[in-house]
């Protein structure tokens, strides 16, 4: 702990990430979500999954969700992408309000979701084809599309024949193919290995920078979460509320050497903090005798 | 070997696949021919070969074994010729070879009565039953099974119905099929029908609802509507489970045959194994069933073949070849990644 006690506060901000932050906030609003609430009914009257979350998005913008588990951050972005229903609130794309799912919220889901009958190419043009584009136009769009997320060696393949990485990035191809005004990723590289999540979410940052889309991002990983985001909403769990709104100090465009800078572990030290409160009382011997003496050997 | 062949789920090589399902033909014509060829095994009963002093035994006659022997012994004791014979088995169990023989001569007999079929024109017309009883089942049964996976609505509004009505035994309907249909084709192709149509709405019915809801919501936030929904989602999603289903609904449907051929006027090859059992020409009656095991047999095994050309998306077993390029591939597209240049889209 020692170590990290000269790291800068979080809040700090170099005059360029200030200058920024500054430009984003000029920019219009196109996702705003307004005091949405969602209450499931319970065995016991109902639970509260989501209480009064207030967030306004502002285009190209990349914010990311982060929260324990349970904290209702797959229950906010099903309802931002309309698969599931706010029980108060609104819901506001480019100051329109909607409601039920839609082609200007695409989504990147964990488990990939890529129709298994077509094929690399086939799956990016289903979107273009759900709005009536014709069909060679559409291919040679999702052509173009297969080509930057890169994987125009594999057009005809099946997403059988594909790995985890190589699937998700037609998943992302897929959805920005149908030129969404916001991206919703749930939790899209948690399936990933370390290796190709980290590959992944270079690769991801290259698009968006290159594509004028707006992305709202879930996810349970610190890292992940600072190394993407330009502000981080904190969730906290029953009932799932805002904690906090951290603008992440760490310049842009991101590399993967500045996890080890300090506005970056400055950050990642304060999502921990809120995320694993430090306990009050220590943990309680575990009940089983022959369980706390096999620690004596590993320590 | 037989600790490798006994390991919990683990994939067989080629070679032992091919000979186990020789072995699986091989063994029940084995314990056939054992049983046929050996008569001390069974042989309940004796041949006749000479009828020596008893005027009413003829050569070929079969009789009950202990009869026989007491029949020697009577004679024996009257001080006459007895009559010599050798084990054999009963006239329903011909030997494999006889069977076999069959199997062309059956072809080839000629009808007894008037009215009678060839074997060749039963078989004919058992296909064309089942054909369009299937067809027409299919034609309904599958965009209704499909409609009530799709919409809960509908299957509330059927499925109750359908699932009561599917207990009712088709061969129930056979009388009433007659007054209705007359009695000659159409009321046999009204039993297949009824005896698949509502299997096939249930069947087909829950296939589609087993199609993952993922894929339903991926579609949705890319712009699917209700109709796109069912049409370029749960139909293709579902399309190659519902073609082994109707592999084995059609299975289903050569087991109904028995029963509809019997209605009105009987035909096909069902009412060929009746004559022939009439007749007691056994090895007729076994070249006739094993003949519909036959059609039934490859015609599976053609729909399984295209089935798989079909769908070659859906192959769980890709070949070694395949596997091996896409991997190749798989690390160099990782490798060439980094600095692959970025296309801007306008």
């Amino acid at each position: 702990m020692n170590t990290t006690d000269h790291l800068p506060d979080y809040r700090e901000q170099s005059p360029e990430v200030a200058a920024r932050f500054a430009k984003i906030k000029e920019r219009p609003v196109v996702l705003e979500i307004d005091h949405l609430g969602r209450q499931f009914a319970g065995e016991h009257g109902s639970v509260t999954a989501l209480r009064d979350i207030n967030l306004k998005i502002h285009r190209r913008e990349l914010v990311c969700v982060i929260g324990p588990s349970g904290c209702g951050k797959s229950t906010l972005i099903r309802i931002v992408a309309g698969l599931d229903q706010a029980t108060s609130g609104r819901l506001l794309v480019d100051g329109k309000e909607v409601s039920g799912p839609g082609p200007d919220r695409g989504m990147v889901f964990q488990g990939y979701t890529l129709f298994p009958w077509l094929t690399v190419t086939q799956n990016i043009m289903f979107g273009l084809e759900m709005q009536g584009r014709a069909k060679t136009s559409a291919r040679s769009e999702a052509e173009q599309w297969a080509d930057l997320v890169g994987l125009g060696r594999f057009k005809d393949n099946y997403p059988a024949q594909l790995s985890g990485g190589m699937k998700q990035r037609t998943a992302i191809a897929r959805a920005l193919a149908a030129n969404p005004r916001v991206l919703l990723m749930d939790e899209p590289f948690g399936a990933l290995d370390a290796q190709t999540r980290c590959q992944m979410q270079s690769h991801l940052l290259e698009i968006w920078r290159n594509v004028d889309v707006t992305i709202l991002f879930i996810t349970h990983d610190l890292d992940e979460a600072v190394f993407l985001a330009d502000r981080i909403l904190v969730l906290k769990a029953n009932p799932g509320e805002v904690q906090e709104i951290i603008e992440v100090p760490v310049p842009r465009p991101r590399r993967i050497d500045q996890i080890h800078s300090p506005e970056f572990l400055a950050t990642r030290r304060r999502l921990d903090e809120l995320i694993h409160p430090k306990s009050e009382h220590p943990p309680e011997p575990l009940p089983i005798i022959r369980l706390t003496q096999a620690g004596d050997d590993v320590e | 070997m037989p600790n490798r062949l006994l390991n919990v789920r683990q994939e067989l090589t080629t070679r032992v696949r091919v000979v186990l399902t020789v072995l699986a033909f091989l063994l029940p014509l084995g314990v056939w021919s054992l049983v046929s060829y050996v008569p001390v095994i069974w042989g309940p009963m004796i041949k006749v070969t000479e009828s020596g002093d008893v005027s009413w035994l003829k050569p070929g006659q079969l009789m009950d074994r202990h009869e026989f022997a007491a029949q020697v012994d009577k004679t024996i004791a009257e001080g006459k010729a007895p009559p010599a014979g050798k084990r054999a088995n009963p006239i329903f169990l011909p030997a494999p070879h006889e069977v076999g023989r069959a199997l062309y001569t059956a072809f080839t007999t000629k009808p007894v009565l008037k009215g009678d079929k060839w074997l060749h024109e039963s078989i004919w017309t058992s296909i064309r039953t089942i054909f369009w009883g299937f067809v027409i089942s299919s034609a309904v049964g599958v965009p209704l099974g499909i409609l009530c996976g799709a919409f809960f609505s509908i299957s509330r509004l059927t499925e109750p119905f359908v699932d009561f009505v599917r207990y009712m035994p088709a061969p129930a309907f056979g009388a009433l099929m007659v007054a209705v249909f007359g009695i000659h084709l159409e009321p046999k192709v009204a039993i297949i029908v009824i005896g698949t149509f509502f299997q096939q709405v249930l069947v087909v019915a829950n296939t589609v609802r087993k199609v993952d809801g993922g894929l339903l919501e991926a579609a949705q936030t890319l712009g699917a509507r209700r109709r796109q929904l069912v049409l370029r989602v749960l139909l293709p999603a579902s399309l190659p489970d519902l073609y082994n289903d109707l592999r084995i609904l059609l299975g289903w449907a050569w087991t109904y045959l028995v029963v509809a051929e019997v209605v009105g006027v009987s035909s096909g090859i069902t009412f060929f194994i009746n004559q022939q059992a009439k007749y007691r020409n056994f090895d007729n009656v076994y070249a006739a069933i094993l003949i519909i095991g036959f059609i039934g047999l490859t015609t599976d095994m053609a729909l399984g073949f295209i089935g798989r050309r079909l769908f070659p998306w859906k192959d769980n077993r890709p070949s070694r070849l395949r596997n091996f390029i896409v991997r190749l591939f798989a690390a160099r597209d990782i490798c060439a990644f980094a600095d692959k240049p970025l296309v801007v889209k306008a």
